[in-house]
């Protein structure tokens, strides 16, 4: 139902853009410039309007709609001339149109006597309706009365035609399709179409693919015989197809035996047939005979329909059809990125303005400072607007997540219940397209390691079946998706039995219940028993935190032996924004992620320790953390170069390695726009990104990772060449 | 637009060959660098503008200077004197980076001064004098014309800085040997 609803609004906003095509083109449309591609186009948005509406049971749209593509299939093929007037009612049918749009959206009723009102004019003033004067319309409607209306109407050379058709059985399956070429008479003029009915066997015994249908149609027509021969052109050949024509006064066709199939014979016998060849044009046929039999009616029961129909038609079309687009447009993605760019040119520049602004004298320059102020709001409003343009519900990796759970349940055997909660929260494309990894992986692991078997759980004391809880919110600026499950929790001493086993942690080391519990994120850690096709094969959880830290977001475990655990993913909003700390090494000023750092602090001389000559520890957190210069690493001048002196910044990579690095100064807290380097350069070891401060200056953004790498490239390479305080890199190169 | 092209469909084939001439002739930005003279095709350049303070990027030969920003891209700076081995540039408020665009990359490059925009025939390019002694690798450089008695040395900048955009730095070899750190 969701999924039918969502189509249907694609459908809308689909229509809604061809409505505009069909009124962009019609208005080019004049009687001396007809540009058959400007036809053509109209033709194929009234036809997919039509198309859509039929597979969506908008019967009276798509009645309309048929009468209004009939039309146009008309000037397409050069059979009706354009006439000021026509335009001017096609117009109008455009706007229609786009209210039953509207009608069909909103469920509520169409203004049926005024699409009947206009197909009548359209009609009219397509020139199909002077052909009613013929007999064979007269038992239908007051036709006589019709013809009087038109008064070109007469005896020019139209003639009635009665067609008998009666298809090959297996005409289906050549790919003809028998409703098409009626529909095709019923265009060339007049029809009276009447359907033979006596070959249909019971229900039970209806082949899909059989035709049991013979039709017997009286057409009036100017196009002469041969126009109905190449309807039949194709499928002439199989089938039985007798066309004689028939002067005037035959009209001896019971009207009430041709529409019998609709009114009379029960509708399950009656649907299977057109269902099954073309089930969404099986409407139409059911919608066209009122719609004839009105339009025949209307010149006479509204004689000046034309006065008012400006006024009703294009009056209530044209909000309406302004409505209809207003839910959503579609924009090219480049497009939205440039904007996205560009607003964050402008948060750099304003704020590079509130920086010059700081120096001048306060009081002198109120009103300056004043609208500065507002502009720095507008500005931060104007950035929170452009960055949800991009932002998207995570429902699209959610939804992928139920069958997931269902196919493991399967494999594992286990009972799983997956509840979801807050799928339209709405993060920026790139963080969900980056999402289904991680997520699937983290549900896997759920399942398959948290959750018990039924027996287990029942023995526990335990529903027999799991619940495996997905949600996602937004928590300060950022956001944060939870898996938790009511399985058994993270047994800890197992892990920590494993991990010392792998040798990722030293033996006999001793470890708080929250470290034990982060062990899992370890490279090449997993504890299943035995390697599952699900989930073991020792990429697991690593991978997962890999993921989520490239994303600029963190991962955090909780478990409770026996009650199960819950993984907590936190993830900025965007990746085109970092949140980091700026911090200065000589002149030069860099940004450090703020998911990476763990703290900053100046060690008292006591503190440092050298290491085998090699390099400087500290004592942080009650570990040993070496330390890293980045003035050494990167070669940077003037700097301070002193950890006693300058400030060491406490980092974590994703691998949970610890370093400190030493630098100048720790400016502050600052979201920037990360730039790439690699666009117009390439990439660098231990820089990231790229960004621009207020000043307008480049910052390199640090890759942590990358940094831990050169340092201990550095360490080694100062074993060989014992100068620990030389600047080695940058003459080395 | 010239007087020879708007002549050249009125008259003979005098003005023909003119036009055939004019057609082959383009323009190029000259430069100095110290007592040098650089020119690069006009085409390739996308603004010149005056010298604004880089941001440094480590461990890379002198004569990357740094990066700067352009209206929100990030464009590295290579200063042209460093390149040619004679130092780095001093940089005053006077000096110049020449914008160059080469391919999808847009990339500055710091000088002392533009001198001037020549229009210059292909014929009138000589090729550079062979130079096998190692001192420079010749095939950055494109030609060599003269303007006015100025010697002018035609820069190839898709060559220039080709080196330095392939991972062929020391740098990446010692990242490729801390991938096994083990």
């Amino acid at each position: 139902m969701d999924e039918l609803s969502r189509f249907k609004e694609t459908y809308f906003d689909e229509s809604a853009e061809l409505i505009g095509v069909a009124e962009a083109g019609l208005l080019r449309l004049s009687p001396g410039n007809v540009d058959m591609d400007e036809v053509n186009a109209i033709f194929r948005a009234v036809h997919s309007i039509k198309g859509g509406g039929g597979a969506f049971g908008f019967t009276d749209l798509v009645h309309f709609a048929h009468e209004f593509e009939a039309v146009m299939d008309g000037v397409r093929a050069s059979r009706v001339a354009i006439t000021t007037e026509l335009v001017d009612v096609m117009i109008k049918a455009n706007d229609l149109l786009a209210r039953l749009l509207a009608c069909a959206r909103d469920a509520s009723p169409a203004p049926t006597d005024q699409s009947e009102a206009l197909i009548g004019q359209l009609r009219r003033a397509a020139g199909f309706e002077v052909t009613d004067a013929g007999p064979a319309a007269a038992p239908l409607q007051p036709a006589g009365a019709a013809s009087q209306g038109a008064p070109e109407a007469g005896d020019d050379g139209r003639q009635t035609f009665q067609i008998r058709f009666v298809p090959k059985d297996d005409l289906l399956t050549s790919g003809n399709e028998p409703i098409f070429m009626l529909r095709a008479l019923r265009h060339m003029g007049d029809a009276a179409i009447n359907v033979d009915l006596n070959h249909l066997p019971p229900l039970s015994a209806i082949e899909p693919e059989t035709i049991y249908l013979s039709w017997t149609v009286l057409l009036t027509t100017d196009e002469g015989g041969e126009g109905i021969n190449d309807v039949f052109e194709f499928v002439s050949d199989d089938s039985v197809v007798e066309i004689t024509e028939i002067k005037h006064a035959t009209g001896s066709v019971d009207p009430d035996g041709a529409w019998g199939l609709f009114d009379d014979e029960p509708e399950a016998e009656a649907a299977p047939v057109p269902a099954a060849a073309a089930p969404t044009s099986a409407p139409l046929v059911p919608a066209t005979t009122p719609a004839m039999a009105v339009a025949k009616a209307e010149p006479v029961r509204e004689p000046p329909p034309r006065p008012t129909g400006p006024t009703g038609g294009g009056g209530g079309g044209g909000p309406s059809a302004v409505n209809l687009g207003g839910h959503t447009i579609r924009v090219d993605l480049d497009k939205i990125d440039r904007l996205v760019n560009m607003v964050g040119e402008m948060v750099i520049t304003q704020a590079m303005i509130a920086e010059h602004v700081r120096d001048l004298p306060p009081g002198a320059f109120q009103e300056l400072l004043e609208g500065l102020e507002q502009l720095a709001q507008h500005t931060r409003e104007l950035r929170e607007s452009v960055m949800s343009i991009r932002a998207q519900p995570v429902n699209s990796v959610f939804a992928r997540m139920p069958r997931l759970a269902r196919e493991l349940a399967q494999e594992t055997g286990k009972d799983v219940v997956l509840v979801m909660s807050g799928e339209n929260t709405e993060v920026d494309k790139t963080v969900v397209e980056n999402l289904v990894d991680p997520l699937t992986h983290m549900i896997r692991n759920s399942i398959d390691h948290g959750l018990e078997t039924p027996n287990d759980r029942e023995a526990a004391g335990k529903p027999r079946t799991g619940t495996v809880h997905l949600s996602a919110q937004h928590r300060s600026g950022r956001i944060v998706i939870e898996v938790s499950d009511d399985g058994r929790g993270i047994n800890r001493p197992r892990v920590l039995q494993k991990a010392q086993e792998k040798g990722l942690i030293p033996a006999g080391a001793s470890l708080s219940d929250e470290e034990i519990d982060n062990l899992i994120f370890l490279p090449g850690f997993s504890t299943a028993d035995k390697v599952s096709n699900i989930s073991g094969r020792g990429v697991g959880m690593d991978v997962v935190r890999r993921n989520i830290t490239n994303l600029g977001g963190r991962i955090t475990v909780y478990s409770v032996p026996g009650e199960g655990s819950r993984f907590v993913l936190s993830l900025p909003l965007t990746l085109a924004v970092l949140d980091g700390m700026v911090i200065s090494v000589g002149e030069e000023r860099f940004v450090l992620p703020l998911t990476n750092i763990v703290e900053s602090l100046r060690p008292k001389p006591a503190d440092l320790h050298g290491l085998v000559n090699q390099c400087d520890v500290i004592m942080a957190r009650g570990e040993y953390v070496r330390l890293v210069y980045l003035n050494h690493l990167f070669g940077i001048p003037k700097a301070i170069g002193d950890a006693t002196k300058g400030l060491v910044v406490l980092v974590e990579t994703e691998d949970g390695g610890r370093l400190g690095l030493v630098v100048d100064e720790v400016l502050g807290q600052q979201q920037v726009v990360i730039k790439s380097l690699e666009a117009n350069y390439r990439r660098l070891d231990g820089v990231a990104a790229a960004t621009i401060l207020g000043d307008g200056r480049v910052a390199l953004i640090l890759d942590v990772a990358g940094l831990q790498e050169m340092s201990r490239q550095s360490s080694s390479a100062s074993i060989r060449q014992p100068a620990p305080d030389a600047v080695p890199l940058l003459e080395a190169v | 637009m010239s007087p020879a092209t708007s002549l050249a469909p009125l008259s003979g084939h005098r003005t023909d060959a003119v036009v055939a001439t004019r057609i082959k002739e383009e323009q190029y930005v000259t430069f100095t660098v110290g007592e040098e003279e650089y020119g690069v095709n006009i085409l390739s350049v996308r603004e010149i503008r005056g010298w604004t303070l880089e941001s440094k990027l480590p461990n890379l030969p002198e004569y990357v200077r740094g990066v700067i920003n352009l209206r929100g891209v990030i464009i590295p700076i290579f200063d042209l004197r460093a390149r040619f081995g004679g130092g780095a540039t001093e940089v005053t408020k006077r000096h110049v980076v020449v914008v160059i665009q080469v391919g999808e990359r847009t990339r500055g490059i710091l000088v002392d001064a533009i001198s001037d925009i020549v229009a210059m025939a292909h014929d009138q390019i000589k090729p550079p004098p062979s130079m096998d002694t190692g001192m420079v690798d010749a095939h950055y450089l494109a030609g060599l014309f003269t303007a006015e008695d100025r010697m002018v040395t035609l820069l190839n900048v898709e060559r220039l800085f080709a080196s330095d955009m392939v991972a062929d730095e020391p740098l990446t070899a010692r990242a490729q040997i801390t991938a096994e750190p083990h």
